[in-house]
């Protein structure tokens, strides 16, 4: 690990200019990907600037009848919140499918959010990487491509967003608060993260000092009844191949409305817009959830090594879907 | 850059000079010389290194020294008391719950914090929707629970009811 100056401020303004300051910087929050990334010099920032304890830890209710979750909150606390297990259940399911139960207790909100992608030659130093070193080239264009993208890419990077987390909350809308050098923001998750085009070395919008102070949820009643499914190598403790975050609003057999996202298949939690307007108005059946996951894969293009996430995706949105439907009967 | 910090570990409190870059992990073993959490993968993803941090189980391989200045850490040597071991240490040697032994003090550690999730009414994602009162530990449950932890030795077989045996008392 390369030498680096540790740094505490004592409040958020504090710490932004501190990085401000460190161009080659970083904030250290819960440490979980960062200290690994340190560890393997795919990250090698001279300053850290430890953010834990300078944002909430705690949820707390909006006066619209959202929650404000603080950057700092363990993603472990945030699984176990009632408001959050009875309101938005596929928040919890997909933070309680994601890490093992001692990486949830020291990662946070934010940081699930940053976290880099697990791309197995973003990670390896000794190979080419877009992403980790501009203009190298991409090693996963000939390589081992079970965990990477089929929708989004491009020919610099085909890397995929890891987080769980990341794709219930981008289904439910959540917007991030930051704090940065000219003052505060507030960013919809769907437009925090970027796809690669021709510069995959940044995730997403954020600007260098920047930080994360609040993730908010807005109220949606029918989130009370979503889902999260994980499909993955392993029983537990692994990444996802693919990933599925729903809520469906049925009345009368007949769908008002729907949020779905996907994980695995792209560079960011992919919002699945498309298979919501199709399922809008749709009839809540098996027929209708295959077409809706249709009509988002139609943009599908899958790398010689992983065209089998494009039927996978489908077969689990038509579950997901299917579970809430039964589960309301 | 080196700073100085304190730890509390096992009820002694130490204070010690670090370079940034050390672990909780390397702190606690080649400065300390606790040597109970052990080496595993360095990387978060085997659990052998497992404390307690502030009262949570957490992989102190990936967390900064200097980061955790004045923390109360537990490990597997310090889970005895006068001279008895902790349940969960007599129920790994009754159900003969490990075979080279390098990866049982983080499992004892993990259950023991596991145990106490369990105890705060935390779900994990086998948790059926309807146990919002609480969580039957079954062994699905506690082989989900302790996912971050493996053995090479395989000798899950045992560890789980070794684990259920203290989980079901």
């Amino acid at each position: 690990m390369k030498p680096f100056r540790y740094l505490r401020a004592d409040d958020v303004s504090g710490a932004v200019a501190m990085l401000v300051e460190a161009p080659g910087g970083a904030f250290l929050a819960g440490g979980t990907n960062l200290v690994d990334l340190m560890k393997l010099e795919v990250a090698a920032p001279d300053v850290l600037v430890d953010v834990r304890h300078l944002t909430s830890d705690r949820v707390e209710e909006l006066p619209d009848g959202g929650l404000r979750i603080g950057a700092a909150v363990p993603n472990s606390d945030l699984a176990a919140n009632p408001a959050i297990r009875r309101r938005y259940p596929m928040l919890s399911e997909a933070l309680l499918a994601g890490a093992s139960g001692q990486l949830r207790n020291l990662a946070t909100t934010a940081g699930n959010l940053l976290q880099r992608t697990r791309c197995v030659y973003f990670q390896d130093v000794t190979t080419p990487c877009n992403k980790r070193e501009p203009g190298s080239g991409c090693s996963a264009r000939e390589g081992f491509q079970r965990q990477l993208a089929i929708l989004g890419w491009s020919e610099a990077c085909v890397a995929t967003h890891p987080s769980d987390m990341a794709v219930a909350m981008v289904a439910l809308d959540a917007a991030v608060l930051a704090q940065g050098p000219t003052g505060p923001r507030r960013i919809p998750l769907t437009e925090l993260h970027r796809l690669p085009g021709e510069e995959p070395e940044r995730d997403t919008v954020l600007e260098h000092g920047e930080l994360i102070t609040a993730v908010d949820l807005p109220p949606l009643a029918f989130a009370a009844r979503s889902r999260f499914r994980k499909v993955r190598d392993r029983a537990s403790y692994a990444f996802a191949l693919v990933s599925v975050a729903a809520a469906l609003d049925v009345a009368d057999g007949v769908v008002r409305d729907a949020r779905l996202a996907l994980g695995g298949v792209a560079h960011t939690p992919w919002r699945a817009t498309r298979a919501e307007e199709a399922l809008r108005g749709a009839p809540a059946t098996e027929r209708s959830f295959r077409d809706a996951a249709g009509a988002e894969l139609a943009a599908a293009r899958p790398l010689a090594g992983n065209g089998f996430k494009v039927p996978l995706a489908r077969e689990a949105v038509v579950r997901t879907l299917l579970d809430i439907v039964e589960a309301e009967r | 850059m080196e700073v100085e910090i304190t730890l509390r570990v096992d009820r002694t409190e130490h204070r010690l000079t670090v370079d940034t870059r050390t672990t909780v992990l390397d702190a606690l073993r080649e400065r300390l010389g606790v040597t109970s959490p052990k080496k595993g993968c360095d990387h978060g993803q085997c659990g052998a290194c497992t404390v307690l941090l502030d009262g949570r189980r957490a992989n102190s391989c990936l967390a900064l020294a200097v980061a955790h200045e004045g923390a109360e850490i537990v490990t597997a040597a310090g889970l005895a008391r006068d001279g008895n071991l902790h349940p969960l240490q007599r129920s790994f040697i009754e159900h003969d719950a490990f075979q080279c032994g390098y990866c049982t003090p983080g499992q004892i550690v993990s259950a023991v914090g596991m145990l106490r999730e369990v105890d705060a009414g935390w779900p994990s994602v086998v948790t059926s929707e309807s146990d919002h009162d609480g969580v039957a530990l079954d062994d699905e449950e506690i082989r989900e629970r302790m996912s971050g932890n493996l053995c090479r030795c395989a000798a899950y077989a045992n560890i789980v009811p070794a684990i259920a045996a203290v989980a079901h008392r």
